[in-house]
């Protein structure tokens, strides 16, 4: 059941100076949220900032009703979000959109990169419960692009690629070994830049396996009623906010 | 106890004045987590048009200083899913459903309106003239005088119930279209639509939106909205349901005070899903703290 519902700043946890962690906290029940679930989230204080913005939920506590969003601030909203008090109340409507699938996978691929790796910490935790086989594939421009891999490991393998080679192989995620040597796995996902998600589809595609990306895409209600936030797929225009924002890669006539 | 009846027009009631407005509730099942719909005035559904329509491209939206841009471009399944499919879901609900419907030529507007004519439970329907992001209809009939009464003229043949005809805010006097359309037989008019307007990115040097223009909505609209109310209000004899940047019970209550009979909230629903019963309540209380016991006494009450 989707929920409004108010949060207090409990704590900020800096990766750098553009990337953090917002942990909020609750006095009420928090309603069970899927790897791959959103927030909007209204920016406090900030007459000029309209819209509410959607950021994907890092990771929950239901028991000391705690909320937590990996973000990158890219532009006022996102920034504004990073400079509230601890204890301010941030107002957030969710959980909102659909969830990566898991079904009986034994190995699959997670590949990740920018603020696209926020959901698959619930993912990877939702699969290592399953004990699926997971290897995590994370990729960035530098060392400094790449974050919260002490996190994914614990839920499996880390591969990392960097365009400079300053961390892991060099170039891009679509370039790792992996996907040059003996390639088992059962399925991939995926979230990051538009490009990025498009080459790993393609790879998939190319081994016969399913992909399943999460799309970012302008939104203004996040709840399935404006119909702002639409993307073409073999099947008309589908709404991300509701339909998606994980789609099957094959679907998608990006 | 406020009574808080209103009368929109043909002898239609609403239990209330507060309403949703097309395109920014979906078909009311969107909110079902956030409140209760039968407290609802009425619902006015997402336009409907004869056949399936993809709308435009994305980008389709833009933020801006106090508001949004548009570019939707009525994408909706079809009349005909919305009888077979949507409405068998939503008509349990109690309160007015109004089907909003859209053509690109007068005879697409007839067709539509024959169908929900046939609708068992719908009392009305809101003829939109208005919409800017389309390319051939819409709005082109509600900016020229002639044109919408030609096609309030056709519907009013084609349909018995209630005519609410949605007025565009992109004209150069909204008064000659209020009154044309109702001396071609509207029962209520309902204003503003979205005002035509543009966002430019300066960074690509691209328009922000796929159609380069889109419809203007929110508070940012709100005064010339109101404005024109006000001014319908007076040139009309028919119910003025009033919208455009509605967000809170002030605004509402503004609107009533202005000549509305009735008001749509529209981009408020963006920001906080349960904004309608709020601004219901809202303007509930506002009448018993000002020993107001009929809402209805609100319309137009505006003193100058
Ligand atoms: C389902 C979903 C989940 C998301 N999860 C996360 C997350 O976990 N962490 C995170 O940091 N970000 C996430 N985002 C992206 C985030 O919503 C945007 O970065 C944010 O809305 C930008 O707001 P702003 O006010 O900072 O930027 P603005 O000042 O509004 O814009 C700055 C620039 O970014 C562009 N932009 C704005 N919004 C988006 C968008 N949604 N997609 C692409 N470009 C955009 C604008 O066109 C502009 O050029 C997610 C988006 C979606 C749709
Ligand atoms: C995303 C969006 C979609 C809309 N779609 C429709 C529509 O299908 N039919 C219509 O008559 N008006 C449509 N409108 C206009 C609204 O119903 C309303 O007239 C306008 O937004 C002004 O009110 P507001 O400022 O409260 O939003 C749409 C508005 C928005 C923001
Ligand atoms: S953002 Fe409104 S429908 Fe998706």
């Amino acid at each position: 059941m989707k929920k409004v519902q108010d949060f207090k700043v409990l704590e900020y946890s800096w990766l750098n100076d553009e990337n953090y962690i917002l942990k909020l906290i609750a006095d009420d029940e928090i309603p069970e949220i899927k790897p791959g679930n959103f927030a909007e989230i209204k920016v406090p204080d900030s007459a000029d900032i309209f819209l509410r913005r959607p950021i994907s939920v890092l990771d929950v506590n239901y028991e000391k009703k705690t909320i937590s969003f990996y973000i990158k601030a890219i532009g006022k909203g996102t920034r504004k979000l990073g400079q509230l008090n601890i204890g301010q109340t941030v107002n957030i409507v969710y959980p909102l959109g659909n969830q990566f699938v898991v079904q009986d996978e034994k190995k699959v691929l997670i590949v990740g990169g920018g603020s696209g790796i926020a959901p698959f910490v619930l993912l990877g935790r939702e699969l290592q419960s399953k004990d699926v086989d997971v290897t995590f594939l994370m990729g960035g421009r530098t060392k400094n692009d790449i974050f919260l891999t002490d996190e994914f490991s614990k839920y499996g393998k880390v591969e990392v690629t960097t365009e400079d080679g300053s961390r892991g192989e060099k170039g891009m995620v679509t370039h790792h070994s992996l996907f040059k040597s003996e390639f088992d796995f059962d399925k991939v996902y995926t979230c990051g830049p538009d490009p990025m998600m498009k080459a790993v589809a393609k790879i998939a595609e190319s081994k016969g396996i399913l992909c399943e990306a999460s799309l970012e895409n302008m939104m203004a209600c996040g709840i399935g009623a404006c119909l702002c936030c639409v993307t073409p797929t073999h099947d008309g225009n589908k709404v991300v906010c509701t339909e998606g924002p994980v789609f099957n890669t094959k679907e998608l006539a990006w | 106890m406020v009574d808080l009846r209103v009368q929109i027009g043909g002898g239609l009631e609403l239990k209330n004045p507060v309403t949703t407005a097309s395109g920014t509730f979906g078909f009311g099942q969107e909110f079902t987590d956030f409140i209760d719909l039968d407290e609802l005035g009425g619902i006015f559904v997402k336009g409907l048009t004869l056949k399936l329509r993809q709308g435009n491209d994305y980008p389709r939206m833009a933020e801006t200083a106090s508001g949004m841009l548009n570019a939707v471009g009525l994408q909706n399944k079809g009349i005909d899913y919305f009888i077979e499919t949507t409405y068998p879901d939503i008509k349990k609900y109690k309160t007015e459903i109004f089907p909003n419907i859209n053509g690109s030529v007068v005879e697409d507007y007839i067709a539509v309106a024959e169908k929900v004519n046939e609708i068992e439970g719908i009392n009305a329907l809101e003829l939109n003239i208005s919409c800017p992001n389309v390319k051939e209809g819409g709005m082109a009939f509600g900016v020229s005088c002639p044109s919408a009464i030609a096609v309030t003229e056709a519907v009013r043949k084609a349909y018995d119930g209630v005519i609410i005809v949605k007025l565009s805010p992109n004209v150069t006097d909204i008064t000659e279209i209020a009154k044309g359309v109702e001396g071609a037989g509207a029962d209520a008019v309902s204003l503003v639509n979205t005002f035509l307007g543009m966002a430019i990115d300066y960074k690509t040097r691209k328009p922000v939106l796929s159609t380069i223009t889109g419809g203007l909505s929110g508070p940012a609209i709100k005064p010339i909205a109101l404005r024109m109310v006000w001014q319908v209000y007076n040139a009309v004899k028919i119910p003025v349901v009033g919208m455009g940047g509605i967000m809170n019970a002030e605004d509402a209550i503004e609107f009533m005070l202005a000549g509305s009979s009735a008001i749509q909230i529209g981009t408020a629903n963006f920001i906080d899903p349960q904004i309608s019963i709020k601004i219901l309540k809202g303007i509930e209380d506002y009448c018993k703290d000002n020993n107001v016991s009929a809402v209805r006494d609100l319309i137009g009450a505006l003193e100058v």
